[in-house]
Parts: C-alpha cells; structure tokens; sequence
C-alpha cells in the first residue's frame, strides 16, 4: 500500500484564486496499516475530530482522509504544547481492494477503517479430485 | 576527463552526516510527530497538553486518541494535576503484517503544576473525541477580586 508522495489534490500549495494569501495548514495523521486475507485495516489518531468534520474518500483508486479539527477548551491561552491543525493524509490502494466495501468508524478519536479485498483477489484452497 | 578526488567519499560521508544531524535537532522530524499521541515510547511527556483560563476557571486540554476512558484516573493534590490512563494496542496482529506502524500504545503517567490554586473539591473532566478537557475551578483566593473605589468629596 503505496503512500502517494505527490498527491493529485496538494492542499498546501494548491493556489486558489484571490485566496493565495489563506495557507491553510495540515498534519499527517500517525497511521497503523495492516494486512490479513479479507483485507486491509487503517488505523489513524484523528484527536478532536468529529463525525462530521471527517472525510474519507476513495477516488481513482487513492484513499484520501481529511478531518478538520477544533479545540474544545475554552478560555485565553496559558501554555501549549501541541497545536491542533486540520489533518491530511493520502494513500494508493492496491487493486485488490473493493472500493464498495469500505467501512469506516471513528470512536474516541480514533478512526478505523476496513477495506476488504475483492474475492477473486483472496486466496482460493482448492481441492484435488483423485480420480 | 574527470579528475579523481580522493577527497570525494569523505565530502560526501560528511554531508551525509550534516544532513542526518539537521534532521534530528531541526524541526523536520517526521510531520506526524508533532500531535502523534506515543505513551511509552518517546522521551517527550505524554499527554500533551495545552493550558488555558478565564477568571473562574483552568482548563487543561489533554491531547488522549484512543485511550479507554475507564482507564482514566484523574488527581489534583498540592497544586499539580496528575493524569493516568493506558491506550489499548492492536491485539492480535503479527508483525509482518503490518505496513505502516506509527501509532503506539501503553500505560502513561504526567503531573502537571498548576499555575494558580483550584478548589480540587469541584475539579470536572470530559472526555471527547479524543481529548481530555479538565476543568479546574480557581480556588476563591486566586480570583481576582474586583475593589470598589469610593470617591471622597
């Protein structure tokens, strides 16, 4: 599972027009990725994003995860040791994947998502006829 | 033709380790570093947390994807917050099946010296998306206190 380098979509250097000065700001998410034989599973920290501030998509084969984040506790200031960004992050999925099938989760600012591999993709036991 | 440098593998090895070293002291760690969440396994003190205040309260905004909230343990004692919890690892999955392993999990621990006295009587924590947000009302002796003038004449 390839990590795409240049990405099709660059948010950072992406110039809109009248907007060039906006420079938005992203993190990469940490990720765990692993592999069994139904499929693959993405496991990404995505602390303080909600439900609906979360985009998962899947579009020419890329996997793309976007989660806009917002700092809940209220009040001016004192002391910070982590700045909350929006996160960005994006992934080449192998074809044996069925993009249909995803399913994603986010649960305590983690999300999970499961992407299965088509069934001709799975391995096949098959059995020998002695005849 | 070009000129042997006997020098040539020496530049090069000592560019190499000028590179190596402006990667490790500079700020071009891995991007994911800067909010990765690794209890256990860094030198850095985990959470991360950030502080802010208004004129009643203290919040602390802890930053805790993926921790069990059960396991959670909060204490205020002598002026300093203390925060306890464990982030579960994967279970069940062999290291040669993994291709990318970047999230850690583990028990962690931090103190926290608070900056003002709080009444630990009436200390609230929510756990939400992945933060922990700790609210810590200022004792009465740390607000500020508003002074009438009273003008003679």
């Amino acid at each position: 599972m390839a990590e795409k380098t240049v990405p099709s979509v660059q948010p950072e250097t992406a110039a809109r027009r009248e907007e060039t000065r906006e420079h938005e700001r992203y993190i990469t998410p940490p990720v765990d990725i692993f592999e069994t034989q139904e499929g693959l599973t993405v496991i990404a920290d995505l602390p303080g994003v909600e439900q609906p501030a979360l985009e998962v998509r899947v579009a020419d084969g890329v996997l793309t995860l976007q989660g806009n984040t917002k700092n809940i506790a209220p009040g001016t200031p004192i002391a910070r040791e982590y700045e909350l960004l929006n996160f960005y992050r994006q992934f080449e999925l192998p074809d044996a994947v069925d993009a249909e099938r995803i399913s994603a989760q986010l649960k305590h600012g983690v999300l999970a998502l499961h992407l299965p591999k088509k069934e001709k993709a799975k391995p096949r036991q098959i059995t020998v006829q002695v005849s | 033709m070009a000129i042997a440098n006997p020098w040539g593998d020496l530049e090069a090895l000592r560019h190499e380790i000028d590179r190596t070293f402006q990667t490790f002291w500079s700020d071009r760690r891995p991007q994911h570093w800067r909010v990765a969440f690794l209890p256990g396994q860094g030198a850095r003190q985990y959470p991360l947390v950030n502080l802010s205040e208004d004129e009643g309260n203290l919040y602390v905004e802890a930053l805790a994807p993926g921790v069990d909230p059960k396991s959670l343990d909060l204490s205020v004692l002598q002026g300093a917050l203390t925060i306890k919890g464990e982030k579960l690892g994967l279970a069940q999955v062999t290291a040669e099946a993994y291709h990318r392993n970047e999230r850690a999990a583990g028990r962690f621990t931090r103190t926290i010296e608070l900056p003002v006295e709080v009444d630990a009587t009436r200390v609230q924590a929510e756990y939400r998306n992945g933060l922990l947000v700790v609210t810590l009302p200022k004792a009465e002796a740390a607000k500020p206190k508003q002074i009438q003038i009273t003008v003679a004449g």
